[in-house]
Protein backbone atom coordinates (compact mmCIF):
# COMPACT_ATOMS: atom_id res chain seq x y z
CA UNK A 1 0.00 0.00 0.00
CA UNK A 2 1.51 3.31 -0.96
CA UNK A 3 1.68 6.33 1.30
CA UNK A 4 -0.77 8.41 -0.77
CA UNK A 5 -3.47 5.79 -0.37
CA UNK A 6 -2.93 5.85 3.39
CA UNK A 7 -3.17 9.64 3.46
CA UNK A 8 -6.36 9.51 1.41
CA UNK A 9 -7.86 6.96 3.81
CA UNK A 10 -6.92 9.08 6.82
CA UNK A 11 -8.52 12.15 5.25
CA UNK A 12 -11.64 10.13 4.40
CA UNK A 13 -11.79 8.77 7.95
CA UNK A 14 -11.45 12.23 9.46
CA UNK A 15 -14.14 13.52 7.09
CA UNK A 16 -16.55 10.68 7.83
CA UNK A 17 -16.19 10.90 11.60
CA UNK A 18 -16.21 14.69 11.47
CA UNK A 19 -19.34 14.83 9.36
CA UNK A 20 -21.09 12.21 11.49
CA UNK A 21 -20.18 14.06 14.67
CA UNK A 22 -21.06 17.38 13.10
CA UNK A 23 -24.49 16.22 12.00
CA UNK A 24 -25.10 14.74 15.45
CA UNK A 25 -24.10 18.03 17.06
CA UNK A 26 -26.33 19.92 14.68
CA UNK A 27 -29.18 17.57 15.59
CA UNK A 28 -29.34 19.06 19.09
CA UNK A 29 -30.31 22.28 17.38
CA UNK A 30 -32.51 20.55 14.78
CA UNK A 31 -34.34 18.71 17.51
CA UNK A 32 -35.14 21.88 19.42
CA UNK A 33 -36.13 23.86 16.36
CA UNK A 34 -38.08 21.12 14.62
CA UNK A 35 -40.07 20.27 17.73
CA UNK A 36 -40.77 23.97 18.21
CA UNK A 37 -41.96 24.50 14.66
CA UNK A 38 -44.11 21.37 14.85
CA UNK A 39 -45.73 22.62 18.04
CA UNK A 40 -46.34 26.20 16.81
CA UNK A 41 -43.49 27.53 18.91
CA UNK A 42 -40.29 29.34 17.97
CA UNK A 43 -37.66 27.43 19.88
CA UNK A 44 -34.30 28.35 21.30
CA UNK A 45 -33.30 31.73 19.85
CA UNK A 46 -31.70 33.72 22.67
CA UNK A 47 -28.02 32.80 22.52
CA UNK A 48 -26.15 35.38 20.48
CA UNK A 49 -22.61 36.32 19.64
CA UNK A 50 -22.02 40.02 18.81
CA UNK A 51 -25.75 40.43 18.29
CA UNK A 52 -26.01 37.60 15.77
CA UNK A 53 -28.53 34.96 16.68
CA UNK A 54 -28.10 32.70 13.61
CA UNK A 55 -31.52 31.09 14.22
CA UNK A 56 -30.40 29.84 17.61
CA UNK A 57 -27.50 27.82 16.24
CA UNK A 58 -25.24 29.09 19.02
CA UNK A 59 -27.31 27.18 21.53
CA UNK A 60 -25.48 24.03 20.47
CA UNK A 61 -22.18 25.71 21.38
CA UNK A 62 -23.66 27.07 24.59
CA UNK A 63 -24.81 23.56 25.51
CA UNK A 64 -21.36 22.12 24.96
CA UNK A 65 -19.75 24.89 27.04
CA UNK A 66 -22.26 24.27 29.80
CA UNK A 67 -21.64 20.52 29.73
CA UNK A 68 -17.87 20.97 29.81
CA UNK A 69 -17.93 23.41 32.70
CA UNK A 70 -20.25 21.39 34.92
CA UNK A 71 -19.04 19.30 37.80
CA UNK A 72 -18.40 15.67 36.92
CA UNK A 73 -19.90 13.81 39.82
CA UNK A 74 -19.14 10.17 40.54
CA UNK A 75 -21.33 8.52 43.18
CA UNK A 76 -19.57 7.14 46.24
CA UNK A 77 -20.28 3.46 45.67
CA UNK A 78 -19.76 3.52 41.91
CA UNK A 79 -17.21 1.40 40.11
CA UNK A 80 -15.07 4.29 38.89
CA UNK A 81 -13.42 2.51 35.97
CA UNK A 82 -16.63 1.15 34.47
CA UNK A 83 -18.48 4.35 35.29
CA UNK A 84 -15.98 6.35 33.27
CA UNK A 85 -15.75 3.76 30.52
CA UNK A 86 -19.48 3.48 29.76
CA UNK A 87 -20.06 6.80 27.93
CA UNK A 88 -16.97 6.27 25.77
CA UNK A 89 -18.19 2.81 24.77
CA UNK A 90 -21.56 4.26 23.81
CA UNK A 91 -20.09 6.99 21.61
CA UNK A 92 -17.30 4.92 20.06
CA UNK A 93 -19.44 1.99 19.00
CA UNK A 94 -22.01 4.39 17.55
CA UNK A 95 -19.28 6.17 15.56
CA UNK A 96 -17.43 3.06 14.35
CA UNK A 97 -20.52 1.91 12.47
CA UNK A 98 -20.07 4.73 9.96
CA UNK A 99 -16.93 3.06 8.62
CA UNK A 100 -18.94 0.63 6.52
CA UNK A 101 -21.50 3.10 5.17
CA UNK A 102 -20.87 3.90 1.49
CA UNK A 103 -21.60 7.56 0.86
CA UNK A 104 -20.67 7.64 -2.80
CA UNK A 105 -19.52 5.62 -5.76
CA UNK A 106 -15.88 5.52 -6.86
CA UNK A 107 -14.22 8.84 -7.42
CA UNK A 108 -11.55 8.70 -10.14
CA UNK A 109 -8.91 11.42 -9.84
CA UNK A 110 -6.21 11.00 -12.47
CA UNK A 111 -5.29 7.32 -12.40
CA UNK A 112 -6.27 6.86 -8.76
CA UNK A 113 -9.59 5.23 -7.84
CA UNK A 114 -10.95 6.41 -4.49
CA UNK A 115 -13.71 4.32 -2.96
CA UNK A 116 -16.13 6.68 -1.24
CA UNK A 117 -16.52 4.29 1.63
CA UNK A 118 -14.25 4.16 4.63
CA UNK A 119 -13.84 0.41 5.02
CA UNK A 120 -14.85 -1.80 2.14
CA UNK A 121 -15.78 -4.78 4.28
CA UNK A 122 -17.46 -7.62 2.41
CA UNK A 123 -19.70 -8.28 5.44
CA UNK A 124 -20.31 -4.57 6.06
CA UNK A 125 -23.90 -5.13 7.10
CA UNK A 126 -22.90 -7.64 9.77
CA UNK A 127 -20.17 -5.27 10.93
CA UNK A 128 -22.65 -2.43 11.45
CA UNK A 129 -25.04 -4.70 13.28
CA UNK A 130 -22.25 -5.99 15.49
CA UNK A 131 -21.22 -2.45 16.37
CA UNK A 132 -24.80 -1.41 17.11
CA UNK A 133 -25.18 -4.44 19.36
CA UNK A 134 -21.95 -3.56 21.15
CA UNK A 135 -23.50 -0.18 21.93
CA UNK A 136 -25.68 -1.89 24.49
CA UNK A 137 -22.57 -2.43 26.63
CA UNK A 138 -22.41 1.29 27.29
CA UNK A 139 -26.02 1.20 28.48
CA UNK A 140 -25.58 -1.88 30.66
CA UNK A 141 -22.31 -0.73 32.17
CA UNK A 142 -23.67 2.74 32.92
CA UNK A 143 -26.64 1.23 34.70
CA UNK A 144 -24.56 -1.40 36.46
CA UNK A 145 -21.66 0.75 37.65
CA UNK A 146 -23.65 3.71 39.01
CA UNK A 147 -24.57 1.96 42.28
CA UNK A 148 -28.13 3.19 41.88
CA UNK A 149 -31.17 0.95 41.62
CA UNK A 150 -32.90 3.27 39.19
CA UNK A 151 -29.90 3.34 36.89
CA UNK A 152 -29.72 -0.41 37.14
CA UNK A 153 -33.38 -0.73 36.17
CA UNK A 154 -32.78 1.60 33.25
CA UNK A 155 -29.80 -0.44 32.12
CA UNK A 156 -31.79 -3.66 32.34
CA UNK A 157 -34.64 -2.12 30.38
CA UNK A 158 -32.17 -0.87 27.82
CA UNK A 159 -30.50 -4.22 27.29
CA UNK A 160 -33.82 -6.10 27.15
CA UNK A 161 -35.21 -3.62 24.64
CA UNK A 162 -32.14 -3.58 22.45
CA UNK A 163 -31.95 -7.36 22.32
CA UNK A 164 -35.65 -7.60 21.48
CA UNK A 165 -35.45 -5.10 18.66
CA UNK A 166 -32.05 -6.17 17.37
CA UNK A 167 -33.57 -9.55 16.52
CA UNK A 168 -36.38 -7.91 14.55
CA UNK A 169 -33.93 -5.61 12.82
CA UNK A 170 -31.78 -8.53 11.74
CA UNK A 171 -34.78 -10.51 10.61
CA UNK A 172 -36.21 -7.53 8.69
CA UNK A 173 -33.10 -7.11 6.54
CA UNK A 174 -32.96 -10.82 5.76
CA UNK A 175 -35.40 -10.09 2.95
CA UNK A 176 -33.10 -7.39 1.57
CA UNK A 177 -30.11 -9.75 1.73
CA UNK A 178 -32.07 -12.45 -0.09
CA UNK A 179 -33.12 -10.05 -2.85
CA UNK A 180 -29.69 -8.52 -3.47
CA UNK A 181 -27.64 -11.58 -2.51
CA UNK A 182 -24.90 -9.68 -0.73
CA UNK A 183 -23.78 -8.44 2.67
CA UNK A 184 -21.38 -5.90 1.19
CA UNK A 185 -23.03 -2.51 1.50
CA UNK A 186 -21.30 -1.03 -1.55
CA UNK A 187 -22.37 -4.00 -3.67
CA UNK A 188 -25.84 -3.72 -2.17
CA UNK A 189 -26.10 -0.10 -3.26
CA UNK A 190 -24.78 -0.96 -6.73
CA UNK A 191 -27.40 -3.71 -7.00
CA UNK A 192 -30.05 -1.09 -6.24
CA UNK A 193 -29.05 0.76 -9.39
CA UNK A 194 -31.05 -1.68 -11.53
CA UNK A 195 -34.60 -1.01 -12.67
CA UNK A 196 -37.88 -2.86 -12.54
CA UNK A 197 -41.06 -2.69 -14.64
CA UNK A 198 -39.36 -1.93 -17.94
CA UNK A 199 -36.82 0.49 -16.50
CA UNK A 200 -39.28 2.88 -14.85
CA UNK A 201 -38.98 2.01 -11.18
CA UNK A 202 -35.54 1.90 -9.53
CA UNK A 203 -34.91 -1.41 -7.78
CA UNK A 204 -34.60 0.27 -4.39
CA UNK A 205 -35.14 -1.65 -1.16
CA UNK A 206 -38.29 0.25 -0.28
CA UNK A 207 -39.98 -0.86 -3.54
CA UNK A 208 -38.76 -4.45 -3.30
CA UNK A 209 -39.33 -4.92 0.43
CA UNK A 210 -41.86 -2.30 1.66
CA UNK A 211 -42.96 -4.39 4.62
CA UNK A 212 -39.39 -4.99 5.73
CA UNK A 213 -38.92 -1.23 5.55
CA UNK A 214 -41.74 -0.61 8.03
CA UNK A 215 -40.40 -3.30 10.37
CA UNK A 216 -36.88 -1.95 10.10
CA UNK A 217 -38.04 1.63 10.70
CA UNK A 218 -39.85 0.60 13.88
CA UNK A 219 -36.95 -1.50 15.15
CA UNK A 220 -34.46 1.21 14.25
CA UNK A 221 -36.44 3.81 16.21
CA UNK A 222 -36.29 1.44 19.17
CA UNK A 223 -32.58 1.01 18.59
CA UNK A 224 -31.92 4.74 18.95
CA UNK A 225 -33.59 4.65 22.39
CA UNK A 226 -35.70 7.72 21.65
CA UNK A 227 -39.41 8.31 22.18
CA UNK A 228 -41.68 6.30 21.65
CA UNK A 229 -39.15 3.69 22.78
CA UNK A 230 -37.24 5.77 25.34
CA UNK A 231 -37.87 3.55 28.35
CA UNK A 232 -34.19 2.99 29.13
CA UNK A 233 -33.75 6.75 29.36
CA UNK A 234 -37.08 7.76 30.76
CA UNK A 235 -36.65 11.52 30.62
CA UNK A 236 -40.06 11.95 32.21
CA UNK A 237 -39.37 9.59 35.11
CA UNK A 238 -36.31 8.91 37.19
CA UNK A 239 -35.51 5.48 35.79
CA UNK A 240 -32.74 5.86 33.25
CA UNK A 241 -29.33 4.31 32.87
CA UNK A 242 -27.58 7.68 33.02
CA UNK A 243 -29.33 9.28 36.01
CA UNK A 244 -26.01 9.44 37.91
CA UNK A 245 -24.08 11.05 35.06
CA UNK A 246 -23.41 14.76 34.88
CA UNK A 247 -21.40 17.12 32.75
CA UNK A 248 -19.91 15.98 29.48
CA UNK A 249 -20.33 12.29 30.33
CA UNK A 250 -24.07 12.80 30.26
CA UNK A 251 -23.49 14.82 27.10
CA UNK A 252 -21.72 11.82 25.57
CA UNK A 253 -24.71 9.56 26.17
CA UNK A 254 -26.87 12.27 24.68
CA UNK A 255 -24.57 12.51 21.67
CA UNK A 256 -24.46 8.71 21.34
CA UNK A 257 -28.24 8.74 20.89
CA UNK A 258 -28.03 11.36 18.19
CA UNK A 259 -25.10 9.64 16.47
CA UNK A 260 -27.13 6.45 16.48
CA UNK A 261 -30.00 8.37 14.92
CA UNK A 262 -27.68 9.48 12.13
CA UNK A 263 -26.25 5.96 11.77
CA UNK A 264 -29.66 4.34 11.60
CA UNK A 265 -30.82 6.96 9.08
CA UNK A 266 -27.72 6.33 6.97
CA UNK A 267 -28.34 2.60 7.17
CA UNK A 268 -31.97 3.02 6.13
CA UNK A 269 -30.96 5.28 3.25
CA UNK A 270 -28.41 2.67 2.16
CA UNK A 271 -30.64 -0.36 2.48
CA UNK A 272 -33.99 1.01 1.39
CA UNK A 273 -33.52 4.19 -0.64
CA UNK A 274 -30.58 3.13 -2.78
CA UNK A 275 -27.81 4.90 -0.87
CA UNK A 276 -25.95 7.21 -3.25
CA UNK A 277 -27.97 6.08 -6.27
CA UNK A 278 -29.71 8.88 -8.13
CA UNK A 279 -32.67 7.59 -10.11
CA UNK A 280 -31.73 6.99 -13.78
CA UNK A 281 -28.16 8.21 -13.23
CA UNK A 282 -25.49 5.83 -14.58
CA UNK A 283 -21.73 6.45 -14.35
CA UNK A 284 -21.82 8.21 -17.76
CA UNK A 285 -24.99 10.24 -17.34
CA UNK A 286 -28.78 10.16 -17.07
CA UNK A 287 -30.51 7.34 -18.99
CA UNK A 288 -34.18 8.23 -18.76
CA UNK A 289 -36.67 5.41 -19.41
CA UNK A 290 -38.25 7.36 -22.29
CA UNK A 291 -34.95 7.19 -24.13
CA UNK A 292 -33.44 10.61 -23.44
CA UNK A 293 -29.75 10.62 -22.54
CA UNK A 294 -28.02 13.48 -20.73
CA UNK A 295 -24.25 13.14 -20.39
CA UNK A 296 -22.81 14.14 -17.01
CA UNK A 297 -19.05 14.48 -16.32
CA UNK A 298 -17.60 11.96 -13.89
CA UNK A 299 -16.89 14.40 -11.06
CA UNK A 300 -20.50 15.57 -11.14
CA UNK A 301 -21.78 12.01 -11.02
CA UNK A 302 -19.79 11.49 -7.82
CA UNK A 303 -20.97 14.78 -6.32
CA UNK A 304 -24.61 14.15 -7.28
CA UNK A 305 -24.34 10.74 -5.66
CA UNK A 306 -23.06 12.21 -2.41
CA UNK A 307 -25.75 14.92 -2.46
CA UNK A 308 -28.39 12.25 -3.03
CA UNK A 309 -27.06 10.23 -0.11
CA UNK A 310 -27.15 13.23 2.22
CA UNK A 311 -30.65 14.19 1.09
CA UNK A 312 -31.88 10.66 1.80
CA UNK A 313 -30.06 10.74 5.14
CA UNK A 314 -31.69 14.07 6.01
CA UNK A 315 -35.09 12.74 5.05
CA UNK A 316 -34.77 9.81 7.44
CA UNK A 317 -33.44 12.04 10.22
CA UNK A 318 -36.44 14.31 9.67
CA UNK A 319 -38.75 11.30 9.78
CA UNK A 320 -37.24 9.95 13.01
CA UNK A 321 -37.45 13.40 14.59
CA UNK A 322 -41.07 13.80 13.52
CA UNK A 323 -41.95 10.40 14.94
CA UNK A 324 -40.10 11.24 18.13
CA UNK A 325 -42.10 14.46 18.63
CA UNK A 326 -45.42 12.96 17.56
CA UNK A 327 -45.93 9.69 19.39
CA UNK A 328 -46.27 9.16 23.12
CA UNK A 329 -44.06 6.50 24.65
CA UNK A 330 -45.00 2.88 25.11
CA UNK A 331 -45.55 1.19 28.42
CA UNK A 332 -42.85 -1.38 29.12
CA UNK A 333 -45.07 -4.44 28.68
CA UNK A 334 -46.48 -2.99 25.46
CA UNK A 335 -42.94 -2.47 24.23
CA UNK A 336 -41.97 -6.07 24.89
CA UNK A 337 -45.21 -7.38 23.40
CA UNK A 338 -44.72 -5.30 20.28
CA UNK A 339 -41.15 -6.49 19.91
CA UNK A 340 -41.50 -10.19 20.56
CA UNK A 341 -45.12 -10.96 19.69
CA UNK A 342 -45.81 -8.68 16.72
CA UNK A 343 -42.65 -7.44 15.03
CA UNK A 344 -40.62 -10.64 15.26
CA UNK A 345 -43.33 -12.96 13.84
CA UNK A 346 -44.11 -10.35 11.18
CA UNK A 347 -40.47 -10.22 10.12
CA UNK A 348 -40.32 -14.02 10.01
CA UNK A 349 -43.42 -14.05 7.80
CA UNK A 350 -41.71 -11.47 5.60
CA UNK A 351 -38.67 -13.75 5.24
CA UNK A 352 -40.86 -16.73 4.33
CA UNK A 353 -42.90 -14.79 1.76
CA UNK A 354 -39.76 -13.29 0.22
CA UNK A 355 -38.17 -16.72 -0.04
CA UNK A 356 -41.24 -18.20 -1.71
CA UNK A 357 -41.55 -15.30 -4.18
CA UNK A 358 -37.85 -15.45 -5.07
CA UNK A 359 -38.04 -19.21 -5.63
CA UNK A 360 -41.14 -18.84 -7.81
CA UNK A 361 -39.60 -16.04 -9.88
CA UNK A 362 -36.38 -17.95 -10.48
CA UNK B 1 -77.36 4.80 23.62
CA UNK B 2 -80.03 2.39 24.71
CA UNK B 3 -79.34 -1.12 23.47
CA UNK B 4 -81.61 -4.14 24.25
CA UNK B 5 -78.96 -5.46 26.58
CA UNK B 6 -78.85 -2.22 28.48
CA UNK B 7 -82.67 -2.02 28.50
CA UNK B 8 -82.75 -5.44 30.19
CA UNK B 9 -80.16 -4.29 32.68
CA UNK B 10 -82.25 -1.22 33.40
CA UNK B 11 -85.42 -3.23 33.94
CA UNK B 12 -83.61 -5.56 36.26
CA UNK B 13 -82.49 -2.73 38.51
CA UNK B 14 -85.42 -0.38 38.06
CA UNK B 15 -87.98 -0.79 40.85
CA UNK B 16 -91.14 1.31 40.24
CA UNK B 17 -91.98 1.24 43.98
CA UNK B 18 -88.60 2.54 44.96
CA UNK B 19 -88.48 6.16 46.09
CA UNK B 20 -85.28 6.86 44.22
CA UNK B 21 -85.97 4.66 41.20
CA UNK B 22 -85.86 7.58 38.78
CA UNK B 23 -82.50 8.64 40.20
CA UNK B 24 -81.11 5.17 39.64
CA UNK B 25 -82.33 5.27 36.01
CA UNK B 26 -80.73 8.67 35.45
CA UNK B 27 -77.50 7.45 36.98
CA UNK B 28 -77.42 4.42 34.71
CA UNK B 29 -78.13 6.49 31.63
CA UNK B 30 -75.26 8.78 32.56
CA UNK B 31 -72.95 5.81 32.91
CA UNK B 32 -73.97 4.62 29.43
CA UNK B 33 -72.68 7.85 28.04
CA UNK B 34 -69.33 7.16 29.67
CA UNK B 35 -69.33 3.58 28.43
CA UNK B 36 -70.23 4.70 24.93
CA UNK B 37 -66.74 3.88 23.65
CA UNK B 38 -66.88 1.52 20.77
CA UNK B 39 -64.52 -1.39 20.45
CA UNK B 40 -61.55 -0.83 18.15
CA UNK B 41 -61.62 -2.72 14.90
CA UNK B 42 -58.68 -4.98 14.10
CA UNK B 43 -57.18 -2.43 11.74
CA UNK B 44 -57.45 0.33 14.33
CA UNK B 45 -55.98 -1.85 17.07
CA UNK B 46 -52.74 -2.14 15.09
CA UNK B 47 -52.37 1.64 15.72
CA UNK B 48 -51.11 2.05 12.16
CA UNK B 49 -53.90 4.45 11.00
CA UNK B 50 -53.53 6.58 14.16
CA UNK B 51 -49.78 6.55 13.75
CA UNK B 52 -49.98 7.85 10.23
CA UNK B 53 -52.64 10.45 11.01
CA UNK B 54 -50.54 11.65 13.94
CA UNK B 55 -47.40 12.02 11.87
CA UNK B 56 -49.49 13.67 9.15
CA UNK B 57 -50.87 16.21 11.63
CA UNK B 58 -47.53 17.17 13.14
CA UNK B 59 -45.73 17.33 9.82
CA UNK B 60 -48.55 19.45 8.37
CA UNK B 61 -47.97 21.90 11.22
CA UNK B 62 -44.23 21.65 10.61
CA UNK B 63 -44.37 22.51 6.93
CA UNK B 64 -47.00 25.24 7.37
CA UNK B 65 -44.98 26.96 10.10
CA UNK B 66 -41.67 26.43 8.33
CA UNK B 67 -43.06 28.00 5.16
CA UNK B 68 -44.44 30.94 7.13
CA UNK B 69 -41.15 31.43 8.97
CA UNK B 70 -39.30 31.54 5.65
CA UNK B 71 -41.85 33.99 4.20
CA UNK B 72 -41.48 36.18 7.30
CA UNK B 73 -37.72 36.25 6.79
CA UNK B 74 -38.21 37.77 3.33
CA UNK B 75 -40.94 40.09 4.62
CA UNK B 76 -44.08 38.41 3.32
CA UNK B 77 -47.26 37.27 5.09
CA UNK B 78 -46.29 39.14 8.26
CA UNK B 79 -49.93 39.19 9.38
CA UNK B 80 -50.15 35.39 9.66
CA UNK B 81 -48.47 34.15 12.79
CA UNK B 82 -46.16 31.16 12.39
CA UNK B 83 -45.99 30.51 16.12
CA UNK B 84 -48.51 30.91 18.89
CA UNK B 85 -45.88 32.16 21.33
CA UNK B 86 -45.06 35.75 22.27
CA UNK B 87 -41.41 36.75 22.60
CA UNK B 88 -42.19 38.02 26.07
CA UNK B 89 -39.91 40.80 27.22
CA UNK B 90 -39.86 42.39 23.77
CA UNK B 91 -43.35 41.48 22.69
CA UNK B 92 -46.04 41.66 25.34
CA UNK B 93 -49.23 39.71 25.20
CA UNK B 94 -52.21 42.07 24.77
CA UNK B 95 -54.23 42.34 27.98
CA UNK B 96 -57.96 42.88 28.29
CA UNK B 97 -58.79 46.53 29.07
CA UNK B 98 -60.64 45.43 32.19
CA UNK B 99 -57.71 43.34 33.44
CA UNK B 100 -56.76 44.27 37.00
CA UNK B 101 -53.17 45.42 36.79
CA UNK B 102 -50.93 47.62 38.92
CA UNK B 103 -52.70 50.51 40.67
CA UNK B 104 -52.38 54.20 39.97
CA UNK B 105 -53.72 57.28 41.72
CA UNK B 106 -55.65 59.54 39.38
CA UNK B 107 -54.99 63.27 39.40
CA UNK B 108 -57.07 66.43 39.40
CA UNK B 109 -56.55 69.01 36.65
CA UNK B 110 -53.97 70.79 38.78
CA UNK B 111 -51.97 67.60 39.27
CA UNK B 112 -52.86 66.94 42.88
CA UNK B 113 -54.30 63.52 43.77
CA UNK B 114 -58.03 63.08 43.36
CA UNK B 115 -58.01 61.09 46.59
CA UNK B 116 -59.82 62.67 49.55
CA UNK B 117 -58.35 60.30 52.14
CA UNK B 118 -61.76 58.86 53.04
CA UNK B 119 -60.05 55.59 54.11
CA UNK B 120 -62.64 53.48 52.27
CA UNK B 121 -60.00 51.53 50.34
CA UNK B 122 -57.84 51.06 53.41
CA UNK B 123 -60.88 49.71 55.27
CA UNK B 124 -62.06 47.36 52.54
CA UNK B 125 -58.65 46.00 51.62
CA UNK B 126 -58.58 42.31 52.58
CA UNK B 127 -54.79 42.18 52.48
CA UNK B 128 -54.38 45.41 54.47
CA UNK B 129 -51.79 46.65 52.05
CA UNK B 130 -52.96 50.29 51.90
CA UNK B 131 -51.92 52.80 54.51
CA UNK B 132 -53.14 56.39 54.14
CA UNK B 133 -51.99 59.35 56.22
CA UNK B 134 -54.66 62.03 55.94
CA UNK B 135 -54.12 65.78 56.15
CA UNK B 136 -56.37 68.83 55.92
CA UNK B 137 -56.75 70.22 52.41
CA UNK B 138 -56.15 73.97 51.97
CA UNK B 139 -59.21 74.23 49.68
CA UNK B 140 -62.31 74.54 52.00
CA UNK B 141 -64.41 72.66 49.40
CA UNK B 142 -62.22 69.57 49.84
CA UNK B 143 -62.06 68.21 53.33
CA UNK B 144 -58.89 66.07 53.30
CA UNK B 145 -56.09 64.87 51.08
CA UNK B 146 -53.58 62.04 51.48
CA UNK B 147 -50.32 63.37 52.89
CA UNK B 148 -48.94 59.91 52.16
CA UNK B 149 -50.48 56.95 50.34
CA UNK B 150 -48.56 53.71 50.90
CA UNK B 151 -49.50 50.63 48.89
CA UNK B 152 -47.49 47.45 49.53
CA UNK B 153 -47.61 45.43 46.31
CA UNK B 154 -45.93 42.57 48.14
CA UNK B 155 -49.11 42.14 50.11
CA UNK B 156 -51.71 43.16 47.49
CA UNK B 157 -53.90 40.35 46.17
CA UNK B 158 -55.18 42.34 43.15
CA UNK B 159 -58.82 41.87 44.19
CA UNK B 160 -59.78 45.32 42.97
CA UNK B 161 -62.00 46.12 45.98
CA UNK B 162 -60.18 49.44 46.50
CA UNK B 163 -61.13 50.50 42.99
CA UNK B 164 -64.74 49.45 43.40
CA UNK B 165 -65.17 51.13 46.75
CA UNK B 166 -63.56 54.46 45.85
CA UNK B 167 -66.21 57.24 45.72
CA UNK B 168 -63.91 59.69 43.94
CA UNK B 169 -62.51 57.44 41.13
CA UNK B 170 -59.14 58.23 42.68
CA UNK B 171 -57.56 54.80 42.44
CA UNK B 172 -57.60 52.67 39.32
CA UNK B 173 -55.99 49.40 38.26
CA UNK B 174 -55.52 50.15 34.60
CA UNK B 175 -51.78 50.67 34.12
CA UNK B 176 -51.58 47.36 32.17
CA UNK B 177 -48.43 46.57 34.09
CA UNK B 178 -48.11 43.07 35.52
CA UNK B 179 -44.37 42.41 35.43
CA UNK B 180 -43.60 43.83 38.84
CA UNK B 181 -40.36 42.39 40.12
CA UNK B 182 -37.97 43.92 42.62
CA UNK B 183 -34.85 42.88 44.47
CA UNK B 184 -36.19 43.69 47.94
CA UNK B 185 -39.49 43.75 49.79
CA UNK B 186 -38.99 47.44 50.57
CA UNK B 187 -39.01 48.41 46.92
CA UNK B 188 -42.34 46.63 46.49
CA UNK B 189 -43.85 49.30 48.74
CA UNK B 190 -45.19 52.11 46.54
CA UNK B 191 -45.63 55.61 47.90
CA UNK B 192 -47.86 58.40 46.62
CA UNK B 193 -45.38 59.68 44.04
CA UNK B 194 -44.76 56.27 42.48
CA UNK B 195 -48.46 55.52 42.38
CA UNK B 196 -49.25 58.86 40.73
CA UNK B 197 -46.40 59.04 38.26
CA UNK B 198 -44.90 55.58 37.76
Amino acid sequence: MDIVAVIIKVILAALTIGVAFGIAGLLTWVERKQSAVMQDRIGANRAKIFGFKALGLFHAIADVLKMLSKEEFIPAGANKFLFNLAPYLSVIFALVGFAAIPFGNQLILGDRVIELQLANINVGLLFIFAMMSMGVYGVVLAGFSSNNNYSFLGGMRGSAQMIAYEVTMGAAIMGIIMVYNTLDLQALVRAQGEYMFGGWLPKWGIFVQPFAFLLFLTAATAETKRTPFDLPEGESEIIGYFVEYSGMKFGMFFMADLIETVLVSALMATLFLGGWQVAYLSPDGFHFPWGTFVAVPHIWVAILGMIAFFLKLSFFIWLLMTVRWTLPRFRYDQLMRLGWQILLPASLVNIAVTAIVITLLR
Amino acid sequence: METPKRRAELEKYYDPNSTFGHLRVAQMKRSWKLKNRRELTWWESTYIPTLFSGVWLTSAHFFRNLGLHILHQVGLKKDVRAAATYQYPEEKRPLALRARTRHRLTKREDGTPRCVACMMCETVCPARCIEITAAEHPDPNIEKFPAEFILDLGKCVYCGFCVEVCPEDAIRMDTQRLDIAEYSRESMIYNKERLMNG
